[in-house]
């Protein structure tokens, strides 16, 4: 494989693990709660629907050659009028997760 | 009963010369002179003018002729369009839309001679349309189709028993010949309609990335 060469290319924007959708003393750890950048209110939400996210991070053992692995999930709608995203994954996120950043793509694309 | 337990995958308990010991088929093919016996096969008049009217009234089973409707394509994305790729090798390049293929993909080039990107297929899921749309009346698209891009079958050679243990060779994977000769003619009449607008060549030979505070949601392209 080839190294990095020329411009470096972000197409995803950065979001935030906040933990999950929970009750006062009830977590319900299928579905995570995401902060995007820049999206403050319910109404901005509505463009990341349906968008992929990855949450990328690190691990001790390689595994298919890489020490790097990926859990893939998509923004299903809003959390709150805040801006605030509930997401789900293909496995849930792991609690040492939160706080972590997600990339949330551009694509499913609708435009 | 038989002992149809799989190992794993694919690997049956019993081996297929077990099998055949257990279920007596040498038996059967000593009996009959070393062969299997067949049955007769019924000629075709009887088999044409059944001798019974069926008592029951059941149709045959009429194979479904549903065929999927054609993938609607994004109405911002037309001929001409200038698009940006949001995945894979060429991410970030923007590209100009030739014409929607059967399958559903978008039959795309960069063109290659400015942005390094050849005719390939793309999914509309993985690209953003924008404004942006070059003429390309004067371009013929024709003998693009999806067969086009298929691959070549690999011909599995037999292998003789010393060549058995050696390595393969990789075979040279260039682009054939016809291909580079497609997307020259294609590249030449693209490009002259690309240079007629000014900084239009600029604009594709750029790549779009996000930047510290920019908000897709928020942006028209």
């Amino acid at each position: 494989m080839k190294g990095r060469q020329g411009q470096r290319v972000r197409l995803y924007v950065r979001g935030t693990i906040l933990g999950y959708k929970r009750s006062k003393s009830n977590q319900y750890e299928n579905t995570s709660l995401l902060q995007i950048e820049g999206v403050n209110t319910k109404e901005e939400v509505g463009w990341y629907a349906g968008k992929r996210i990855a949450y990328v991070y690190k691990a001790k053992t390689k595994s298919s050659g890489s020490t790097i692995r990926c859990i893939w999930g998509k923004v299903t709608r809003p959390h709150g009028n805040s801006g605030v995203v509930r997401a789900k994954f293909r496995s849930n996120l792991p609690p040492t997760s939160m706080g972590k950043k997600v990339r949330v793509f551009m694509y499913p694309s609708s435009i | 009963m038989a002992p149809t337990s799989k190992l794993s995958q694919g690997i049956k308990k019993a081996s297929r010369s077990h099998t055949y010991h257990r279920r007596g088929l040498w038996a059967i093919k000593a009996k009959h002179g070393g062969a299997f016996p067949k049955a007769e096969k019924p000629d075709a008049a009887a088999a044409a003018a059944p001798k019974f009217y069926p008592a029951d009234d059941v149709k045959p089973r009429q194979p479904s002729t549903r065929k999927p409707n054609p993938t609607k394509l994004r109405s911002s994305i037309t001929p001409g369009t200038v698009l940006i790729l949001l995945a894979g090798r060429y991410m970030g390049k923007r590209v100009i839309f030739l014409k929607q293929l059967k399958s559903g993909l978008l039959l795309v080039t960069g063109p290659f001679k400015i942005n390094g990107v050849p005719i390939r297929r793309v999914n509309q899921s993985y690209v953003i349309a924008t404004s942006t749309k070059v003429d390309i009346s004067g371009v013929n698209v024709e003998k693009f189709d999806d067969k086009y891009f298929s691959r070549d079958k690999k011909q599995k050679a037999k292998k003789t028993e010393g060549e058995l243990f050696e390595t393969e060779k990789e075979a040279t994977k260039d682009l054939p010949q016809f291909k580079k000769e497609d997307q020259k003619v294609v590249d030449a009449e693209l490009i002259k309609a690309i240079e007629a607008v000014p900084d239009l060549k600029t604009y594709l030979g750029a790549r779009f990335s996000l930047r510290d505070g920019d908000k897709p949601h928020e942006m028209v392209f």
